[in-house]
Order: C-alpha cells, then structure tokens, then sequence
C-alpha cells in the first residue's frame, strides 16, 4: 500500500461512511413507515398515493436522484442545505436522498411483514371480543414487525453499501477515498481489498446477527 | 389484500373518516406538488423553450438520449448474460457434494454480495485503465460489467441454490432412488426445475442491473443519466432532462417489474413454487435491494 493511504485517513472516510449510514437507516425508517401505514390504511387515496411512491422511487437509480440533487436541486433550484459549505451541503442531501430512495424499500418490507399474518389471527381477535386497537396492538402489529425483522434487515446493509454512491456527488467517504486514492497511486489489489475488506465488516457479522434475530423471532406456523 | 387483514368493512361513521383522511391526504399531496412547482417557476424551469426541445428537436432524442438508452442496455444485457454464467457457475458449486468446491463458492458469493457494486467499479476502471487491458473506449464499459456481474452473479447464485432448496425433497430422492448419480439428479431434475421457480426472481433482479448501471457515470461510462447530464448542459436544461431521464428509467425498470408479476402468476397458475425476490436470498449476509 503507498503511503498516501494512511490508518486515519481510511478511519475517517469510514467513519462518515456509517454516520451517513447511520441518519440515512433513521430518515428511511421514518419515511417508510408513513409510507407503509399509507398502503396498508384502508382509504383508497392514501394507498395511491403510498404506491405511487413506492414505484417512483424504487425505480429510479440512486445515482441519478444524488446527481440531480446537487447539479439540479442545489444549482439550478436553489435548494441549498448548508450555504456555509459545499462538502456540507452535499453530505446532507446524501442523506436526504438515501432516506427518500431506502424508504420505498423499507415501506416494502414492513407491509411483507404484514402480510405474513394469516388472516384467521385477525379474525380470532375480533371475534374474541377485542376491539380495533386491542387487536393490533396485542395481535397483529407484535406480528408484523417480527415478520418484517428479515426484510428491514437486507434494506439496512443494501443502504450501508449504497452510501458509497454518495460518492458522486463529492461526500468524502469510503468510494470517495478509493477513488482519490487509486487516482494518485494507481489501481492495486491491495488498496480494493482494503476497501473491501471495511464494507465485508461493516455488513457480514450485522447480516449474520440480523438473520439469527430474525429466526429467533420468527412466529412459529 | 394486506388491508383486509387489519381492518373491517367500514360502517357510515367509518366511511365519513375515510373521506376526511382522503381529502387530508391529498391535500398534503396538492401541496407539495404546489411547493415543487413553485421551486422550478421561480428558478426558471417551467418555461416551454425548457421543454419544447423533447419534443420538436430530433437530435435530443437522435444525439443525447438514445445513446445513452443504449449505453444502459448494452452495458445492462452484457452484465446480465455474464451474471447468469457467473451465477450457475457458483450455485452449482455451493450444492456441490465435494466440501472443498462448496467452501470457496460461499467465500466468492458472500464477498462479492457484501462489497459495494461502485468499489468494484471503480476499482475495475483503474485496473484496466493503467494496465491496457481493453481499448481505451471499452475500459468503462469493461469496469461497468465486470462490477454488475460480480454482485448480481453473487445474486443468482443464491437464487439457484435457494431454487434448489424449494423443491419438495421428493424429487430428489426419486432421482436417488433411480439409480442416478447425485450430479445427474442435480443436472436433470432438480436445476430445470429450479431455474423455472427463479425467473420471476431473476427477472426483478434485472431491474437492480438497469439501476445499477447508472453507476457507470462515476467512470466516465457513458449510459443515460451521463448522456442527460450532457443533454441538459447543451440545452440549458438540467432539471427537465433529468426528469426526463428517470422518466425513461421508471418506465423500463415498472414494465419489468409488471413483467416479473406476470410471470410468477403464469407459472403458480400452472402449480409450480416460485421464489419471491424478498424469500428469494434467505442466507445470511447482505442481500437485499441494490441501487
């Protein structure tokens, strides 16, 4: 490994790599649960409008959403969030841009957790006299958000290493480091494996851990 | 179908609340709308010369768009062709009955399901780009590919192995019980039936390539979105020819989708299992919706 990649260097490129992981997971999370309880309500407007969502942004490449958030939202529109700095600018509509695009995945995945609730559990609970709210809350949501553990859990890592498209619009995080390094040093095997390795931490043992929370909790048919 | 499970049929109190919530709701929705259209009013952006170009002007279409349409496509159905090799190849190896074969495939399928499509790019472009590998102007091309394959490769392999697993044990054990050999049982009763059940799956990962691909943009490949950001530099038009841009993207990416759905019904109506792409890669590690 050359000498311009040093232990902090690569320490804090990673470091914004989670943080921006970490504020996208929470705005995803938020956003896709309005968005779910949208589609799963019983009001036909709300559900157009939660599908329409959906199917907008989960067929739109991140790329083009983090591209266009700068070049057209901030230049072109105006919409600057940071006007003291351009590196902060661009990090928070990274953030803003994982959030909106992770969320139509997230709204997917709670209302597949819905989904795994037969429909005889709801039908018990009501005729056992429980009313409207007593049932979700002590029958079905339990359920659901069991049901959606595994699912919520391939969106997290799926965000994690899509921080790296933040990468494009200039975020100095892992991708970005990467590319300013390999550009002054050339293209080694080592530096990739380096980087590599990083996102293999950062993903495997959450993925592992994820799936055996997931089992543990699965409601046993 | 998910409604029904967690509300009754309304009475008259609850449909006059349903009313409210809709009006509520798309009142919101008005809204936004209204403060987007502001935005671009304000900064210009409505005009009709902005517009006009799309439709009047041939070379926006003939010059700028359609390359890059074919720039994704190309770089998209190169990937996905490899991706299928790439992903038989491994799958295969992780039923392998030889410990040694299965090892390496879980180590190959995982690293690359858990390392970033643009680290591989990227790392890809500067590997051809300093060694010569291709010609100047495939380099991209090249790094584009070889990043999508090595991640929806590690995809696939997945799929056929959890293909594989959705069989009823049945079917194996019949091919046993005949006297074939379990590489033959895999071979001709157990991967034919496993690609059927994959399709739809393999089908929506097709979408996660398109997307994917845009990537390329970081490497200076040139596919839709670089070809519109072009486009909207010519034109003075930067915010209308990205919307046209992923107007072109959700289009391609819904239809497959539509196509995908299609699929799965024709074949559950013909009593075969599918896989869901959400069932579809069970295993641990980092599966899941790419870019």
């Amino acid at each position: 490994m050359g000498n311009g990649l040093t232990i902090s260097t690569l320490l804090s490129a990673f470091g914004s790599t989670v943080l921006l992981a970490a504020l996208s997971a929470i705005g995803a999370l938020v956003l896709g649960t309005v968005v779910a309880v949208l589609r799963v309500s019983p009001v036909r407007v709300l559900q157009l409008l939660g599908t329409w969502y959906v199917n907008v942004f989960r067929n739109t490449p991140l790329t083009l959403l983090m591209v266009s958030s700068i070049l057209g939202a901030t230049f072109i529109l105006g919409i600057n969030l940071d006007p003291t700095s351009i590196k902060g600018n661009a990090f928070r509509w990274a953030v803003v841009m994982l959030s909106v695009y992770h969320g139509a995945f997230v709204c997917e995945a709670l209302r597949s957790g819905v989904n795994t609730i037969p429909d005889g559990q709801a039908e018990a609970a009501r005729s056992m006299g429980l009313t409207f709210g007593q049932s979700m809350q002590h029958v079905l949501l339990p359920q659901a958000f069991r049901g959606a553990i595994a699912p919520l859990g391939s969106v997290l890592i799926a965000l994690i290493k899509n921080t790296t498209v933040a990468a494009v619009i200039g975020v100095s995080e892992a991708a970005n480091l990467m590319q300013v390094t390999i550009e002054n040093e050339g293209s080694g095997l080592s530096i990739f494996l380096v980087f590599a390795l990083g996102f293999v931490i950062l993903t495997l043992p959450l993925g592992l851990w994820l799936t055996s929370l997931s089992r543990r909790l699965a409601v046993k048919r | 179908m998910s409604a029904s499970v967690l509300f009754d049929a309304p009475g008259p109190r609850a449909r006059r609340r349903h009313a409210l919530l809709a009006a509520v709701g798309l009142l919101v929705f008005l809204g936004l709308l209204f403060l987007v259209y502001r935005k671009m009013r304000d900064a210009n952006q409505l005009h009709a010369d902005m517009w006009k170009p799309f439709l009047t002007d041939r070379s926006v279409w003939r010059d700028y768009l359609l390359h890059g349409l074919w720039g994704t496509l190309k770089a998209a159905l190169i990937s996905i062709v490899l991706a299928g090799v790439f992903g038989l190849l491994f799958g295969i190896g992780r039923l392998s009955t030889v410990a040694a074969v299965r090892w390496v495939s879980s180590v190959v399928v995982e690293f690359f399901r858990a390392v970033p499509v643009l680290i591989m790019m990227i790392f890809a472009f500067g590997l051809y780009t300093s060694n010569g590998v291709f010609a100047n102007d495939v380099n991209p091309l090249a790094a584009v590919v070889t990043g999508l394959t090595l991640y929806n490769g590690s995809v696939v392999a997945e799929l056929v192995r959890s293909g594989v697993y959705s069989l009823p044990r049945g079917q194996g054990e019949a091919g046993l019980a005949i006297g074939l050999t379990p590489s033959q049982v895999l071979r001709s009763i157990q991967l034919p039936q496993a690609l059927t059940a994959m399709l739809p799956a393999l089908i929506g990962q097709f979408v996660t390539v398109l997307k994917d691909s845009a990537l390329g943009t970081a490497i200076t490949y040139g596919e839709l979105l670089s070809w519109s950001k072009i486009l909207g530099s010519n034109f003075a038009n930067t915010v209308p020819a990205y919307i046209v841009a992923a107007i072109l993207f959700i289009l391609m990416n819904y239809s497959l989708s539509r196509l995908a759905v299609y699929v799965e019904s024709r074949l559950s109506r013909r009593g075969r299992t599918t896989l869901h792409e959400a069932a579809a890669v069970p295993a641990p590690a980092a599966a899941g919706p790419q870019t």
